[in-house]
């Protein structure tokens, strides 16, 4: 099968900044794709260069095959939806979302009710009339995702679509995203440095550290089985263990990743002894922050146990196989 | 350190200067009072005033045989302005100011387009100072350099003559209206000074809108499947509008109200900031001088109205 996008030896050098080094990737078609990892990482440059903004400096990128190197971003059948949106703020909110099909030549009446059907299609119906400037940013987030469907992508390019939206209209937006890509089946590529976005609404995630993708895998894998200590870092609140501790712990030397919800609070005296210094009320959890073995680890106790008072030892278990060991050199 | 000992309202600065400082913060408006009346006298009397002053005495008129000025209100002087003799200078100022103001918009995009999209550092700084450069040296002594380049013994005439081009530039005078016995005594020399003249004050208004859009805009139209030429034609061109419209305004109503230029590069005949004046200085008709100066508001006016409804403000 042919992938939706396809990655071989890319590299985009700025000058001495090597912002995307070496990408080998292969987006499947109706994959819901997301590029997760901190800014400068280089994710957001290859979102741009399927784009079309950006030409590789070595390697070839295919989208369905088809080589597109020296292809103009207006002769790509992708779409972006922009970080801050980027409407054009001199047209309503009909032709901003007909613009595409405009400048492709379709006839008035049918690019104007085609983009209506859009603007159904994300919730905003009869706001054509209205301004950029009187919509607020969840308005605008979904005028932005109707102006790229109407165009009936073959790859959608999310950057950062929900960064600038609070934490509940984020929550739904990513719901919605979801649904909307289950229903339409185009290829979702997705660039965000939210790890909670990423594992929740993709179904495959890769993770960008200087300019290459450091590990790519189902956001279950990702997050239970981290490659490397930076995966780890980045993608979890996972508790990271430095091979020393994990001798004291019981364990091989080697770097290892072990999540504070495997960890279970026992009575003092069983287990590995800990120190409480902290504790966090997260609703359905209370976060435990303690010292054991020279460490300091987190602990994700449910809400139905009781807190074990700050400064008081308490034991620590865990099964074997909650420990993951990682690949970086100890 | 202990938080107790620390007093919760601190002293304040003491004297006339602190209980000021201290009123202004709470009475903000008066503060914007005391900044807004010294301008807004100088506006409202200085400035307003006296082009009230002017707009009363084009409604007088002028006894043709005393000489003195007759104060009747009347709408003699203005229907003086369509006798063909002062139509004429009235046509002939719209036309040059409208050629200026087009081929100055027409010079200004490109370079304000570099300057807002291209340029960094030490060359947005050449820009800046290669626009104001010229702005810094004497008008009069612009326009004359330039009347020694258009001359017949010129520089323009002596390139022309090098590179074998005379028979072009022969060509060119030998236009019927614009032409000349040389460029400096012709309307092109007149349209090419006023260009030059006026140029920057197009170049910077257009530079400031066109910097002002977004570059994912004009990413955005080409992701959208827009060519260059439909992103320029949908996107660049209707954002940058009320900043070329603001330059328009400049090089239009700069080139209606001139009578310096028209006066040493051309032909001799008057536009009507020579007719104003002529009028108010050697002939002493001030009603008439007025009329002609009510000209160029006017059709500013009516400008900037049609402008409006066309929608070229749309995107401020």
């Amino acid at each position: 099968m042919t992938a939706a996008v396809e990655f071989q030896n890319v590299s985009r050098h700025f000058g001495q900044v090597r912002a995307v080094d070496g990408v080998n990737l292969a987006i499947a078609p109706g994959e819901f794709f997301a590029m997760l990892g901190p800014s400068g990482s280089g994710k957001t440059t290859c979102l741009r260069l399927i784009a079309g903004f950006e030409q590789p400096t070595g390697g070839s990128v295919r989208i369905f095959g088809d080589a597109v190197e020296g292809v103009p971003p207006y002769r790509r059948n992708v779409n972006t939806v922009f970080q801050d949106y980027a409407l054009f703020p001199h047209l309503s909110i009909l032709d901003n979302v007909a613009y595409g099909l405009m400048v492709k030549g379709v006839d008035k009446a049918t690019r104007l009710r085609q983009a209506e059907e859009a603007l159904e299609l994300v919730k905003l119906p009869g706001y054509g009339a209205r301004r950029p400037g009187q919509l607020s940013g969840g308005q605008r987030q979904r005028v932005a995702l109707a102006r790229a469907l109407v165009n009936k992508p073959k790859v959608l390019l999310l950057d950062e679509p929900l960064g600038a939206l609070d934490l509940k209209l984020r929550e739904q937006m990513q719901e919605e995203l979801k649904s909307l890509q289950r229903a339409l089946g185009i290829t979702f590529v997705f660039v965000t440095h939210d790890q909670g976005e990423a594992l929740s609404m993709a179904d495959r995630v890769a993770v960008f550290n200087n300019g290459n993708i450091v590990h790519e895998g189902t956001p279950e894998d990702i997050y239970k089985r981290p490659k490397q200590r930076f995966v780890a870092d980045f993608v979890g609140s996972s508790n990271v263990i430095a091979p020393d501790v994990m001798t004291r712990l019981g364990g091989e030397k080697r770097w290892a990743s072990l999540r504070p919800e495997a960890i279970r609070v026992r009575p003092a005296g069983e287990g590995v002894a800990a120190t409480v210094q902290q504790s966090s009320f997260l609703g359905a959890v209370n976060r435990l922050l303690v010292e054991a073995g020279g460490t300091r680890l987190h602990v994700m106790l449910p809400a139905d146990q009781p807190v074990p008072a700050i400064g008081t030892t308490i034991g620590l278990g865990w099964v074997g196989s909650d420990i993951h060991y990682m690949d970086d050199a100890s | 350190m202990s938080v107790a000992a620390s007093p919760s309202i601190l002293p304040g600065r003491g004297g006339f200067a602190g209980a000021l400082s201290d009123s202004f913060w709470r009475k903000p408006k008066l503060l914007l009072f005391l900044m807004l009346t010294p301008p807004l006298l100088w506006l409202g009397i200085i400035y307003i005033g006296s082009l009230l002053a002017l707009l009363l005495q084009s409604f007088f008129s002028i006894d043709e045989f005393s000489g003195m000025v007759n104060y009747e209100f009347t709408l003699a002087t203005y229907a003086e302005l369509l006798r063909p003799s002062n139509f004429d200078i009235i046509l002939r100022t719209v036309t040059m100011a409208a050629a200026v103001t087009i081929a100055s918009a027409a010079v200004a995009f490109p370079i304000a387009y570099y300057a807002a999209r291209y340029a960094q550092g030490k060359w947005k700084a050449l820009f800046y100072l290669g626009i104001m450069l010229p702005l810094w040296s004497s008008y009069l002594v612009k326009i004359y350099a330039w009347k020694l380049i258009l001359a017949k013994e010129g520089i323009l005439n002596w390139a022309f003559e090098k590179l074998h081009l005379t028979w072009l530039l022969d060509g060119i005078l030998g236009l019927p209206v614009v032409g000349g016995n040389s460029l400096s005594v012709s309307y092109i020399g007149t349209f090419l000074v006023f260009v030059y003249i006026w140029l920057p004050y197009m170049i910077l208004p257009t530079q400031a809108a066109l910097e002002r859009v977004p570059g994912n805009l004009i990413e955005a139209s080409s992701d959208l499947g827009a060519t260059p030429a439909q992103a320029f034609r949908t996107v660049i061109l209707p954002l940058a509008l009320p900043g070329i419209v603001a330059g328009s305004i400049f090089t239009f109503s700069l080139t209606l109200g001139d009578y310096i230029i028209p006066q040493i590069i051309g032909s001799s005949r008057l536009f009507i900031g020579q007719a104003v004046y002529t009028q108010q200085g050697t002939a002493g008709n001030i009603p008439l001088a007025a009329a002609f100066s009510v000209v160029p508001i006017v059709i500013m006016g009516l400008y900037l109205w049609l402008a409006k409804r066309q929608g070229a403000f749309d995107a401020l």
